[in-house]
Parts: C-alpha cells; sequence; structure tokens
C-alpha cells in the first residue's frame, strides 16, 4: 500500500515535469531532430535538468545500504556493451526520431490526444508482447 | 524556445530528476518507462507499477488540464507512420533494455557505460532518421 502511495506519487511527479517542459508535444521533440530548419534546442534543456539532477540524487542515495520501503536496490546486474545493445537503441531511435514519441511522453498524451496515444501505444504493446512470445 | 519555455523546461526536467531520485531512494527501482510498461504487463509485482503509470497519465493531464494552450494537438500526422514508430519503439527499448528515462537519464546518472552508448545510438539514429524522412524524403511536413 504505501509502495503504491509512492508510485503515484513519483509517477504524477514525472507526468508534471513532462507536462510542463512540453515533451508531450511531439512536435516540440522533432524541433529539436531538425538541425537544418527549424531547431528548438528545448528537449536537451529538459534532457540535461534531468539528468543533472539525478546524477547528483544518485549520489546521495547510494550512500544508502537499502531503498527506504524495500530490502534491496533493483539494479541491472548486466553490463556489457553488445549487439544487442546496439541494435536495440538503434531501432528505438528510428522510431523516436519519426513520430517525436519515445515511452514516456505518448502514455502522457492518452486524454488530450487518444487518438495519436492508441495508434502509436498499441503497436508497441503488440511489440513487447511478440517479443516475449519468441523469448528473444 | 521562449523564456518562459526554457524556464519551464529547466523545472519540468528537475521534477522528473526528483521523480527518479524518489523512486530509487524509496522503492530502490530505475524510473525506466519502458521497462515498467514491460514489467506491468509481464512481471509477478505489478502493483506499484501500474499506479507509477497511472500517476504518470494524470500528471501530464493535470498540466494539460490546467493550461491547455500550452500544447499544440497534433491531428495531421500520417497515422501509418506513427504505428510503425510505435512498433520500431517498441522493438528497440525491449531488445535494447531501456528508453530516454531508463538509459538516458537513470543508467548515466548510474554511471553506466552501456546506458551512455545506448544514449547516443539513439540519439543519433533519431537526428539521423528526422533528417532523411523530412529533410531528403519529404514524407512529412
Amino acid at each position: 500500500m504505501k509502495k503504491n502511495l509512492f508510485a503515484l506519487f513519483f509517477g504524477a511527479l514525472f507526468g508534471i515535469g513532462l507536462g510542463l517542459s512540453k515533451m508531450t508535444d511531439p512536435q516540440v521533440v522533432l524541433g529539436f531532430f531538425d538541425i537544418s530548419s527549424q531547431f528548438n534546442p528545448l528537449l536537451l534543456v529538459v534532457f540535461i535538468s534531468a539528468l543533472a539532477t539525478t546524477l547528483v540524487g544518485y549520489r546521495f542515495v547510494f550512500k544508502r545500504s537499502q531503498p527506504l520501503i524495500d530490502t534491496e536496490f533493483h539494479l541491472p546486474e548486466f553490463t556489457a556493451i553488445d549487439k544487442r545493445l546496439i541494435f536495440g537503441s538503434l531501432v528505438f531511435g528510428i522510431g523516436w526520431g519519426l513520430s517525436g514519441y519515445c515511452p514516456a511522453p505518448v502514455l502522457g498524451i492518452l486524454l488530450f490526444n487518444p487518438v495519436e496515444f492508441m495508434v502509436f501505444v498499441l503497436p508497441m504493446i503488440l511489440a513487447f508482447y511478440f517479443l516475449k512470445c519468441i523469448k528473444y | 524556445m521562449t523564456t518562459t519555455e526554457l524556464l519551464l523546461g529547466i523545472l519540468g526536467g528537475f521534477l522528473m530528476g526528483l521523480s527518479s531520485i524518489g523512486l530509487m531512494l524509496y522503492l530502490g527501482r530505475i524510473a525506466g518507462i519502458s521497462g515498467i510498461i514491460q514489467a506491468s504487463l509481464f512481471a509477478n509485482e505489478r502493483a506499484w507499477r501500474v499506479v507509477f503509470i497511472a500517476g504518470l497519465i494524470l500528471g501530464s493531464s493535470l498540466v494539460f488540464y490546467f493550461t491547455p494552450h500550452s500544447i499544440e494537438i497534433r491531428t495531421d500526422f500520417p497515422l501509418a507512420l506513427l504505428a510503425l514508430s510505435g512498433l520500431l519503439v517498441g522493438l528497440g527499448v525491449a531488445v535494447g533494455n531501456g528508453c530516454t528515462s531508463g538509459h538516458g537519464i537513470c543508467g548515466i546518472s548510474r554511471l553506466s557505460k552501456r546506458s551512455l552508448v545506448a544514449t547516443a545510438v539513439f540519439f543519433a539514429t533519431a537526428l539521423l532518421t528526422r533528417y532523411i524522412v523530412h529533410d531528403l524524403l519529404e514524407l512529412l511536413p
């Protein structure tokens, strides 16, 4: 219960951040990718602000031996830079550059652009199920 | 980019950072949205993930509700390309184990070389894709 309340709070904080910074507007995101025409640096500003904050905050968090309401930090143990990582990130970038949506912002548009939400999110979830089925 | 957009961009990024720090401090979890979506469908511990996603939707909807003119609703994007984009993003984040939040924000903050490489790759291919589709092929407005 406590876990869910904190998850709701931090989820809402993330969503408010996405909205205030206009990352829920894919045209703003595509503006950053338009280096040759109507370049808009906002995506980079938001990304650097989020990264700098987390980079500093994590240093304090990881001084602890465990999180406040769990017994351990759940961190990926895999560290190899392999073909899977490169190929996956490459394909993700193509999809991102095409529409201007990555997984977080597209969730945020559910209530104000339900058409784009459905047309993007259904194939994304289909891809998750497909990879799960073939155990890739 | 106006000054207001710049300041709200910094504030918004800061709030996403606080969310990522908080999720790690309290739950010990990475705020990687693609991972959270997948685990909310397949993993054993689904509840907090579903609630986090609901919170995210609530948060960005609240911003839209109070400032409806802040976002231009896009209605002219070709739906076939949008569906293709969703499919590619789904395949890519699942195979590459993360997206802009998980690799870009949390991963680099953990000083993970894997995440740094992933982030460089997806930013580069996004820029290149936009250049090809928009500037060279002129498929999009």
